[in-house]
């Protein structure tokens, strides 16, 4: 058994932060670059541009890509042969509340979602929790913005809508929130499993890199279908035109009981801040 | 599409040259606000105290910047959703509100307000906000300190960018162009 402090876990959490908010991801750096390219729309050229642009500053500066420095979300692989001398989730807590903190990072939690008061850290955190074989912890962050998360959804359909419900479903919710969750965006569908599941794999699907196929070929082609009705719709870059609407789509699919037939789709905006780290 | 450097105030000549779809840089002074300080000022005109601030001509810009780093004029600063403003900006553009800064769909109220009294709707880039904090070189507090992030506070800008969404005769980029490249991207691939 390996042990591991819950410190290294705090240090290593405070980084991911705010590594996550300074530094755009290399996948979706590339990602963009690849769109400012194919836009023939020059009012979408332009946007993608000055996106870039921020890049480029917020990673020399340190200083956050948007200021919606987002819900600290966190995916946590355990390994088997590994133990935490203390509590996870309050290691991570702590990690993010100094980052939030130290970073300049935007607090933007409130403790009670009707009355209000803001928690001053960005605390609490949302973390998931994974048990696999082996003597590493691998933390995944995911700071989620509020505008793209608001346009997600969820539909518990029947088994006879098959596969053209969902894409049809998936392309209308992003048709339905045009410019709000700031395109170009990135899909995260989940498809099966029980409702929170569901939605739960919509979000943990926004974790496959860009530059990566859907490793099922079968999903991998469902995916370019919805990416290419996506971007037909011409929304563009911030819905004000273009084709380039959609950076990638990632679907999850999961074991579904004989009568349910759920699809949940997370949208996510062009920051898609993603960031691991290896313990 | 059409560039055009502008300096706030707003003045009817402006607005009128000003069309969906043009490229706009914005120097001089812009207001912030957002929910909480909208509610308020609608119940400053509406309790007959008035507005803290002349808004006539004015700029608003719909913003939550993170915090600022020591020395730094203000943190990221990029648009927040301006369709959560909506109940109350057309009352506010009667008082003489003529520009709005944000992203996002504005409701049928506001873009009647805005064809009835000539105001403009510009969007922001959404997640450009350390390269929008660069062109923004003073900020000061006008009103409402205890809302603390959420106060009002006046920003000397330099060559903002934005780009008209929605003009003074209601065209809206939006729609516009959705319209022109629904269809464009299986066509651009061939």
């Amino acid at each position: 058994m390996r042990t591991i402090k819950s410190e290294e876990i705090t240090q290593k959490v405070r980084k991911l932060c705010m590594d996550a908010a300074y530094d755009l991801s290399p996948d979706v750096e590339n990602a963009l670059k690849k769109a400012m390219d194919r836009e023939i729309s020059p009012t979408g050229k332009e946007i993608l541009r000055q996106i870039l642009e921020n890049a480029k500053i917020s990673r020399n500066e340190q200083v956050p890509i948007c200021q919606d420095t987002g819900f600290s979300v966190f995916f946590v692989d355990i390994g088997d042969q590994v133990m935490v001398d203390g509590n996870i989730n309050d290691a991570i807590n702590k990690g993010v509340s100094q980052a939030y903190v130290d970073g300049y990072l935007r607090k933007s939690i409130l403790k009670d979602p009707i009355r209000g008061g803001n928690t001053g850290d960005n605390t609490p955190a949302i973390c998931y929790y994974d048990f696999v074989p082996g003597d590493k912890i691998k933390i995944v962050t995911l700071p989620k913005g509020g505008g793209s998360e608001n346009m997600s959804g969820i539909k518990m359909g029947r088994p006879a809508d098959g596969a053209e419900g969902i894409i049809n479903f998936v392309v209308q919710k992003v048709s339905e929130a045009g410019p709000n969750p700031c395109p170009p965006i990135v899909v995260g569908v989940g498809i099966g499993g029980t409702f929170e599941r569901c939605a739960l794999n919509a979000k943990k699907a926004l974790l496959r890199s860009l530059d990566e196929p859907n490793p099922d070929p079968f999903y991998a082609d469902m995916e370019k279908t919805i990416l290419e009705k996506i971007n037909n719709s011409g929304i563009g870059p911030q819905g004000l035109g273009g084709t380039m609407t959609c950076l990638g789509v990632n679907i999850i699919a999961f074991p579904r009981h004989i009568a349910s037939f759920p699809a949940a789709i997370n949208i996510e905006c062009h920051a898609h801040r993603h960031k691991e780290v290896i313990i | 599409m059409t560039e055009h450097k502008i300096t706030t105030p707003l003045t009817d000549d402006i607005i009128g040259k000003l069309k969906a779809g043009d490229t706009v840089f914005i120097t001089g002074s812009i207001y912030t606000a957002r929910d909480a300080a909208h509610k308020k000022l609608i119940e400053a005109l509406e309790s007959g105290k008035g507005l803290p601030f002349d808004i006539k001509g004015q700029i608003i810009y719909y913003v939550g910047p993170s915090p600022a780093k020591p020395g730094a004029v203000i943190g990221s600063a990029g648009p927040t959703t301006s369709g959560r403003m909506d109940p109350y900006t057309p009352r506010l553009i009667k008082e003489g509100l003529r520009g709005m800064i944000g992203k996002g769909l504005r409701s049928k109220d506001v873009v009647d307000a805005m064809i009835q009294y000539g105001a403009v709707y510009f969007a922001a880039v959404g997640g450009a906000a350390a390269l929008i904090s660069k062109t923004i070189t003073g900020s000061e507090p006008i009103a409402y300190d205890d809302l603390g992030p959420e106060s009002v506070k006046r920003l000397e800008v330099k060559d903002f960018p934005v780009i008209v969404v929605i003009d003074k005769h209601g065209n809206n980029l939006y729609e516009i162009g959705k319209k022109e490249y629904a269809g464009k991207y299986s066509e651009a691939r061939g």
